[in-house]
Order: C-alpha cells, then structure tokens, then sequence
C-alpha cells in the first residue's frame, strides 16, 4: 500500500505544477501491438533518441489526451522486467526513476495481444507488481474474433483490478474510450493484491486471469500453419529464403542505382548551374565542390535507405523476417551471431549504410554491435570502382579456365577475402570484447498479418529521417572539411603550367597533399609512395573518390579510366626509376580496400546507430590495423614470389 | 528428459528449469514454467533451432536453451491443439 500512496502523491503534485505534462509509460512484448498505439496516440510526433550509455533506442511523443498534455514514452519491447543485461535494464532504471535526464512515467499503459493472452499476462503481472497506476491496453481483437475467440473485458479488469480497453489499433476501434481513460490515471483503479513474485505463482495467476477474460479461447492461426507449411520446409523454405534474399539485394543494390545516378546527376546540373551564375573564386568553389557536393554525399543514400527500410520493414511486419532469422539461424550461430544479422550483412554487400541501419531489426544488443562491427568488411559497391580500376590496370585479361577469366578470379577472390574477414572478425570479437552474457537465443514467430500501409510509411519515414538528421549532418561536415583539406592553401600555380599540371600542382600543394607526403615513410613498407597517400585521404568521404583524386593527381584534364589506367601504369618513381606499381603494390591496395574502413558516412551512421564515438573509433582502428598487416604481409608475399 | 530430446510433433509438459541462472530466469518469464504444455512443431533445415508451442504462441529455442528445460513427454493421444 505504501507503494501506492507514493505514487498517488506524485501524481498530485504532478497536476499541482501547472502545465507539467503527464508521462505515460507504455510497455509491451514484442508484435504486442505497442508501435502501432504508440503511433495511434502520437501520430508523427515521435522525437527518437537513445538512452545515455547503451545502444537503446529512446522514443518519446507528445499528444493531447482529453485537453491535458501528455507524454507517451515508447519503452523497448521486452518479455520480462528482470533485466538480464545493460540494455534491458534500462527500462527497470528509467521506471525507478534513475536514469539521468529522463523523468519516470507517472503511469504505465501496457500492451497485449488478445490471442496470446496466457503468454501476455505474465509479463503484465510484472507490470502490475511495480505499483505505478497501470492500465492494460488488449490489442488485435478483431483477430481474437477472426479465430473465434470472445474477450470479457470487464471480467478481465475486474480479475486484474486495473482498467482495460480492448482495441484494434491500425483500425482505430477502441482509441476514443483509451484516450478519455488515459487522461486521467489518478482515477484508474489498482490490484487489491499484487500478482504472484515468483514466475510459477504468477504463471498459475495468468492462467486464472486469462480464463476468466476469454469467454471462448481462440482456435488455432489455421492460415499462419498453412502459410507455414510451406515456408518452414526443409526444402521449400531453404529455397524460398534463398530466392527472397537474392531478390532483396537485387533491389538496394541495382533499383536503387538509377535513383542514385539521377541524384548524382542533379547535383552535378547544380553545381554547373551554380558555376554559371557566380563569378569564379573561393565562394563559388565553397558551394559548389564543398557544400553542393556534401549534401549530395548526404541525399545520395537515400533511395537505399527507403527501398531497404520499405522492404526490411514489410518483411518484419508480414512476419517473414522472424521466419528467416529462423531458418539461418544455425549457420550464423556458428560464428557467435544470430540469424538477423544474415539480412544485415546481406545488405552491406550493397553498401554498409543501410546494412548497419538494418541491424535494428537484431534483439539482443550484444550481436547487434558485434554485426555493426563487421559489416564494413563485407564488400560494398563503393569498392567496385577502386577494384576495377587496378585489376583493369594491373591483371593480365587471360583465361584461366573456359570463359573464367584471371580478372574476375581476382574480383571474387577479393569478395570473399572481405566475407572470411567478417566471419573471422565476429567470431573473435564475440569470443573477447562483446562477450556475450549468457543471453539466451529465443524468437517468437508471430502470425502473419497485412500490415498497414501507414505504419509501414510511418517507420521508414522514421529511419530515413533518422539518417539525415543524425548521420547526414555529420556527413556533410566531413565532406566540407575534406574540401578544405584539397582546396586550401590557395595560391597561384606557377603559369608556364597546362591546365592539368596546375591541377596536380594545386592536389600536391593543399593539405591533403601535405599529409600524403607526411604519411608516405609509414604507408612506405606496403609500397604506397605520397599519391597513394593523397588518394588515401580523400578516399575517406567515399572509397571511389579515390579514383578522382588520382586522375586529378596524374594530371588528367579528364576522368576518363582508361587514361588513368595508362597513367598508373607509366608513372615511375623519380628516385628509382622503377614503376609505382609493382605487383606488390598493387596486390597490396587491393588487400587495404578489403578491410581498412575508408568510409566516414559508415563511421556516422556507426556513431548514429551505438548513440557514441567509441565504436566507430574502435571500428576505424581495428580495421585500419588489419588492413595495415594485411596489406603488409600481401606487399613481403607477393615479392617473394615474384624475386 | 529435457526438452531438446522431445521429438517434432511431440508434446510435454514441463517439469523443471535448471538452476537460477538469468538464461533459467527468463525462459520461465518467456512462460516455460513446471506444469505448462509445450510440443515441438518442427526444426529448422539445418536442424537447430527448434520452434515450439506453448500458451497460445509460438517460440524458437536453441539446443542449447532447450537442453536446460526438463520435460515429462505426455503420451501421443493426450495431446490436443
């Protein structure tokens, strides 16, 4: 009882400090319907966040619920209040109030699905126990019904002694009485008795509790075991997997490309456009190859992002995602992660953005990070250009075996380097720094539904505009500074130069050409002279960009690759005489494309995704020594076998 | 016998869940609690993990999970939906 009158006081002083809003705290299970009330309650309002000091996604919205303010918090999705990790216990800190900078919800509105009632309300009983005014929202009604099952609302309020509402959320049933009931949580009745503290007491409570609401349980999900049937089989299933993931890297890797050159192209009228109206000088060279260009790099993603997060989303929704976690979830088990991670590694093939986005869809936190970790390994489309280049350049055209040619040995070699890579990386990074907890592996299967296309809308708004707030400010910072890192100090080229002597005068004379000289005795002993240096650099806004800045350094007036290729394999080191690019060398840059993470938008979208700079600091490390002592052993191997 | 021996199609009732570990602690709230009904519905094509049915839902476990669950296996005819 004491419980209860505290929170009683709380709740009178909260309505006594005028214009304070109400927090409610809304709780659920996973596929309990609570995203759907939560959008139902706030509609685009949400402010998406993360908790201090864990990887927890923090998600509040304001409403107006019977003319008093009202925060909804939307709490992690979660089967039990017994924290078993940091992550979870996150929810059990912020409900106690602990967590810095997060007020405690004054009330709880917990979730529940009409058809798992049993399983439901044990999680409920925990609710019920933390003596907070609570009220119990029963979702999918209509479901229950469609399987011809009766809820008693009334009798099951009365055998929990907390107010219920039954509701079908996408439809809007039931929100008008939810939200009268909501704006008033002081007048919400309480348990007479706590449930039960132990689990099997409060299992034997919900199973009294779930008789006495369901006036006829619901049949079997007929249509789920049938669809099941055939999507679980040992062999259909196996293909059907298959066949959804070809189709689903099909889609961010060639649907997205004429959207992304479309972009590119439109940014590059722009700057022309821009050009032409402005007399030449710093201010136009600021907005057109800094900023122009920077907010290019940001938008350029985009159309990944909404085709992954549009398909990621409706498979997740339909229910299909639990069913395939399921069935490679043995393979990627083998390496310490579960199988989520196969569609986010799967995605990082096209480009470790969207790949890195997609690990939201992972549980459990660890695997999660451990998934964010490697996915730069796998290899994106950003390294393709980079790759054909030197093998166009450097790898004799020869056939191998039949139509098999030497050239597209060495490509695939390369992609499987960065998968092994990967394989190796998870498997030691679970076994030493994110050692698990124990956490023990469970997925639910939930029935498949047609999701509603507003929800589904919702969400992918809601990651791509996560991205560009987050990760695209962060971006086009970088893209701007790199900018001034080649474009500064300004000064003017000595005039007996060509125009595209001037251009590699102006590359060798910048900031950028500076570090590239200052970083040539330590990338010496992998064969990289200050160009490569140079290229290395720019390369961080996007792996291909090295390319450009090579041409530009070769002095090509154009970027036509088959100059470049000409270019590369001409150059000679003045002091030597002997070609820059030796077998060794060239083997070797192939091999430091494979692992070092060339990539900033990665590293922001890896501080959007683990709420710190730690993990991309570790990430850009981690890989950068690999790529350093890989690329090192390839320069000494390859020598030796070629002396 | 524990849980991960129950053949697919079988069903059981559970009888213990080993030790107080947290993996223990939240398989209970999960809702694998002495005296509940579980059968296994079927394995996934590489043969782990398995998905089970228990109060109204359906749950994949791991082996590994499994094997901490002890199950009293109820005879063929006992069983209904």
């Amino acid at each position: 009882m004491s419980q209860a009158l505290a929170a009683d006081e709380s709740l009178d002083s909260a309505a006594g400090a005028a214009g304070r809003a109400l927090r409610l705290g809304l709780l659920g299970s996973p596929n309990s319907g609570k995203t759907t009330l939560f959008n139902a309650l706030t509609g685009l309002r949400a402010r998406v966040g993360n908790y201090p000091g864990v990887t927890v996604e923090r998600r509040e919205g304001e409403a107006e619920i019977d003319g008093r303010r009202v925060v909804v918090i939307d709490l992690p999705g979660t089967y039990s209040l017994d924290p078993i990790s940091p992550d979870e216990a996150i929810v059990a800190r912020l409900l106690a109030g602990k967590v810095a900078g997060v007020a405690p919800p004054d009330a709880l509105v917990v979730t529940a699905d009409a058809c798992t009632l049993r399983r439901s309300l044990l999680f409920v009983g925990q609710v019920l126990r933390l003596g907070l005014p609570s009220c119990l929202v029963v979702t999918m009604v209509d479901e229950l019904h469609a399987r011809g099952g009766r809820l008693d609302p009334e009798g099951l309020s009365a055998a929990l002694g907390v107010p219920v509402v039954g509701v079908v959320g996408h439809r809007g049933l039931g929100l008008t009485e939810l939200r009268r009931l909501l704006g008033h949580p002081e007048s919400w009745s309480r348990p007479v008795v706590p449930p039960p503290a132990d689990a099997v007491g409060r299992a034997g409570w919900a199973d009294s509790v779930a008789a006495r609401a369901l006036t006829t349980p619901p049949g079997r999900e007929l249509r789920t075991a049938r669809i099941d049937r055939v999507v679980l089989h040992p062999l259909v299933g196996t293909l059907l997997f298959a066949a959804v993931m070809v189709t689903f890297f099909q889609l961010i890797f060639a649907w997205a490309e004429p959207a992304m050159n479309a972009i590119d192209a439109a940014v590059g009228a722009a700057q022309g456009a821009l050009r032409s109206l402005l007399p030449p000088g710093l201010l136009v060279d600021f907005l057109a190859d800094g900023l122009l260009a920077g907010v290019g790099s940001v938008i350029v993603f985009l159309p990944q992002i909404l085709i992954l997060f549009s398909v990621l989303y409706l498979l997740e929704d339909v229910g299909y995602m639990a069913r395939a976690a399921f069935v490679v979830d043995r393979a990627m088990g083998r390496i310490g992660l579960e199988g989520r991670a196969f569609v986010a590694l799967l995605s990082s093939y096209a480009c470790a953005v969207p790949g890195i986005m997609a690990t939201r869809t992972i549980p459990s936190p660890r695997n999660r990070l451990v998934t964010i970790l490697v996915a730069p390994l796998m290899t994106c489309s950003a390294r393709l250009p980079v790759y054909a280049l030197l093998i166009g350049a450097f790898v004799p055209a020869r056939r191998v075996l039949g139509p098999i040619g030497l050239q597209g040995l060495v490509l695939l070699g390369l992609y499987l380097l960065g998968a092994a890579a990967a394989v190796v990386a998870a498997a030691v990074l679970k076994r030493t720094l994110i050692r698990g907890e124990g956490l023990p592996f469970y997925l639910e299967l939930p029935p498949y539904r047609v999701p509603p296309l507003r929800l589904l809308a919702h969400q992918v708004w809601g990651a791509a505009s996560a991205f560009l707030r987050r990760a695209g400010t962060i971006i086009l910072s970088v893209t701007v500074v790199l900018w001034v890192l080649l474009s500064f100090p300004r000064s003017e080229p000595p005039a007996e130069l060509s125009k595209g002597a001037a251009a590699r005068w102006h590359v060798e004379q910048s900031i950028a050409g500076r570090i590239g000289h200052a970083i040539e005795p330590a990338i010496a002993p992998l064969g990289f002279d200050w160009k490569i240096g140079v290229g290395l650099v720019a390369s961080l806004a996007a792996r291909e960009v090295i390319v450009a800045t090579l041409a530009q350094i070769y002095a090509l007036s154009d970027e036509d690759e088959g100059s470049l290729r000409g270019a590369l394999r001409a150059d000679v080191d003045p002091r030597t005489g002997s070609p820059v690019f030796t077998p060794p060398t060239v083997a070797a840059l192939l091999v430091f494309f494979v692992f070092a993470l060339q990539c900033m938008s990665t590293l922001a979208v890896m501080r959007r995704e683990t709420n710190s700079w730690r993990w991309p600091a570790f990430a850009f490390g981690y890989l950068l020594a690999l790529a350093y002592a890989a690329s090192f052993s390839t320069h000494r191997l390859v020598s030796w076998l070629g002396s | 016998m524990n849980l991960a021996r129950l053949p697919v199609g079988g069903a059981a009732v559970i009888e213990a869940v080993a030790d107080g570990s947290p993996v223990a602690l939240r398989l209970l709230d999960l809702g694998f609690v002495p005296g509940t009904e579980v059968r296994a519905l079927r394995r996934a094509p590489l043969g782990d993990p398995t998905l089970y049915e228990l109060r109204g839902t359906q749950l994949c476990l791991r082996r590994s999970e499994a094997e901490r669950i002890q199950v009293r296996p109820l005879p063929a005819r006992e069983t209904n939906g």
